[in-house]
Order: structure tokens, then C-alpha cells, then sequence
């Protein structure tokens, strides 16, 4: 290991694997692009792999495929309703692609794409620009009547209405950097207490057990913030579907 | 000769069997035609999860507040006016949401509860066997 390698933010650095370069643009393809398509691959396998035989008594892998599957389900159908079922691919896809994200950047060596702002951003925003598309097909010119509370005098209109708009507005922002900062700030954190290992010699027992111990938390907060953002998701879908 | 027009369902199956397969269908009719049903799946992980949104909410809606008038005022050469407006209207909005999530609320606007809100599943579920 390099000596510069050991900087505790060294771990979310960008690498160009094959460099490809289109009208001017770099679109090389990353470490992060890897994991991406790593987690797709992982995804696929996962799911296909675990429903190959369709038991009807399931074994182990088949039930860990189902019960994600009806973890979702159930959870869009607390949150949305019914009429949420025909947002279910969409809703388990952001699930598993975030879920297998943060836990792929969990083994070591390897990158967390959800580390990135960009990445969490694009992700928020295609939920946001989604749930706002949806609710325009839905209710039309009707959707603005979303950020009029109900039973606000008018007096109070030109304060709520600004209030209410930048409230929405902010959602997309409030879903990526809350992935983001929880991932990158458990990295960092893992990366900075496991530099004192070393150099406190044969005290370094004590960090050791500590990182040890966070490991564990990042693996809860990997699937916690995976389900957090799924949460949301179905709850700014069902604003859109229901308005008040 | 005649019996074989009859169901498969309603020939050769014991009364228990018949008995479950009405509850079954029931519970899977009012599973299916209710609306939104919080208060399931909400353990302690879900508490936490809360916990984590809430400061997020704040910066959030300050850092969109602040944004807006920060690019409102470089559209309009009104520097530092905008800025300070939404400067304020982001910090009210952030408080807003905070007060929504921790009451329980919806997230949209208004200030019903998120159990008032079973209402409203205009059309009928397609497919009520899930």
C-alpha cells in the first residue's frame, strides 16, 4: 500500500478503468460504474438464481427472494394503498439498487457509489421528477392546489405558498444528501478509526474492537437508509396520488 | 355423470378446507381494498430512521430556501433582498417539515394525520389476490 493511500477520504476516489471518451465528454467507465453494474449483476443473480426452482415449500435462498419481494410489497401497500401496486418495479428497484449498493461498499477494497452526491442527487431527482409527473397525469392543473393548505385564510397565502413550495422543493435534496452523508460519514469514520489500529501498537485492541463493533452498525445503516429512502419514496408518491 | 359440471372447489374438499379458502378470500378482500395502513411494519427500525430524517429536513429546506434567493437575486440584481427572504422562508419550511414528521403527519401539506388517510382509492384493485 502506498503511503498516500491511507487518507481516510483515498477510499472514495474515482478511478478511470477504461477511458472512453464521446464527442468531447468523458464517459469513461469507473470504479463506480463498475459497482453499479456489480450491484445490477448481483441483483439479477439474487432474484433469478433464488426463484429458479419456484418451490412451493421455498428453501433458504428462495425465501430470502420472496420475503424481500414481499417486504416491499407490503410496504408500498401500507404507505400508497392498493393503488400503489403499479409502482412496484419502480419502487423495488430503487430498493435493491441502493440496498446492494451500500452493502457492496461494505466489503473491503471495494467502492460505495452511494458515497457520491452526484449519484444519490440523480437518483433523488428521478424520484421527484417522477412523483411530480405522476401527479400532474393524475390530477392535472388541480396538482397546484397542493401547496394551499386547506382552510388557510387568504390573508396567509402569499407567506404559506412560498413556504409550501420550498418545503417540496427541498425533498429531492433532503433524499441525496441524507444517503449521501450517512454513507460517506460511516466510510470516512470506519477508515479513520481503523488507522489508529497500527499506530497505537498493542493498545490498538481497543479500536479494533471499536471498528469491529461499526462494521455491524454500517451493515444496520446500510439497510436503514436503503429502507429510508424507499419510505419516502412511497410517501411523496401517495402526496401525489391523494394531494390532501 | 351430473356432478362433474360442479367445481373442482366445491366437490371433494372437507369442510375445514372449504371454510379456510372463505377466510382466506376475505382477509385477502379487505387486505386489498383498504387503503393506506400505517402503523404495521414500524418498529424500532423505523423509529430510528425517523431520528435520521430530521435533521436532514432542516439543512434541506434551508439549503433550497437559500439557493433560490441566491439565484433569484443574481436573475434580478436585487442582492441581498431575495436572499434574506428565503433565507427565512427556508428555515420556516424546514421547521414545517420537521413538525410533520415528528406529529406523525403526512407529508404533503394541510395537517391531517396520517391514519385519516384510508380514504380515497378511487378504482378498484385489479387484482385482489396480491
Amino acid at each position: 500500500m502506498a503511503e498516500a493511500n491511507h487518507s481516510p477520504l483515498a477510499q472514495f476516489e474515482i478511478n478511470r478503468l477504461v477511458p472512453i471518451e464521446l464527442g468531447g465528454v468523458d464517459v469513461s467507465f469507473t470504479n463506480s460504474a463498475l459497482l453499479m453494474v456489480a450491484s445490477l449483476a448481483g441483483i439479477t443473480l439474487f432474484m433469478m438464481l433464488g426463484m429458479r426452482r419456484r418451490a412451493l415449500v421455498p428453501g433458504r435462498w428462495q425465501c430470502l427472494a420472496e420475503v424481500t419481494y414481499e417486504f416491499i410489497a407490503n410496504l408500498l401497500r401500507d404507505t400508497v394503498g392498493s393503488d400503489g401496486r403499479r409502482y412496484f418495479p419502480f419502487i423495488f428497484a430503487l430498493f435493491m439498487f441502493i440496498l446492494f449498493g451500500n452493502l457492496l461498499g461494505m466489503l473491503p477494497y471495494s467502492f460505495t457509489f452511494t458515497s457520491h452526491i452526484v449519484v444519490t442527487f440523480v437518483i433523488a431527482m428521478m424520484v421527484f421528477v417522477g412523483v411530480t409527473v405522476v401527479g400532474f397525469i393524475k390530477h392535472g392543473m388541480h396538482f397546484f392546489s397542493f401547496f394551499v393548505p386547506p382552510g388557510l385564510p387568504i390573508v396567509l397565502w402569499p407567506l404559506m405558498i412560498p413556504i409550501e413550495i420550498v418545503s417540496y422543493l427541498s425533498r429531492p435534496i433532503s433524499l441525496a444528501i441524507r444517503l449521501f452523508a450517512n454513507m460517506t460519514a460511516g466510510h470516512t469514520m470506519l477508515k479513520v478509526f481503523a488507522g489508529f489500529i497500527p499506530a497505537l501498537g498493542a493498545a490498538g485492541i481497543l479500536p479494533l474492537a471499536f471498528v469491529t463493533a461499526l462494521t455491524g452498525l454500517e451493515i444496520l445503516i446500510a439497510f436503514l437508509q436503503a429502507y429510508v429512502f424507499t419510505v419516502l419514496t412511497c410517501l411523496y408518491l401517495s402526496d401525489a396520488l391523494r394531494l390532501h | 355423470m351430473a356432478r362433474a359440471y360442479q367445481p373442482m372447489t366445491k366437490r371433494n374438499k372437507p369442510d375445514s378446507l372449504r371454510d379456510l379458502d372463505d377466510r382466506l378470500r376475505r382477509l385477502r378482500e379487505r387486505e386489498g381494498s383498504g387503503g393506506a395502513k400505517p402503523g404495521r411494519g414500524r418498529g424500532s427500525s423505523a423509529g430510528f430512521g425517523m431520528a435520521m430524517r430530521i435533521g436532514v429536513e432542516l439543512v434541506a429546506a434551508l439549503l433550497v430556501g437559500v439557493g433560490i434567493g441566491w439565484g433569484l437575486d443574481k436573475l434580478l440584481g436585487t442582492s441581498p433582498w431575495l436572499l434574506l427572504v428565503f433565507f427565512v422562508l427556508g428555515a420556516a419550511a424546514g421547521m414545517m417539515n420537521i413538525y410533520r414528521v415528528m406529529m406523525g403527519m403526512s407529508q404533503a401539506v394541510g395537517y391531517s394525520k396520517d391514519k385519516d388517510r384510508s380514504r380515497g382509492d378511487d378504482e378498484p384493485p385489479s387484482d385482489t389476490s396480491r
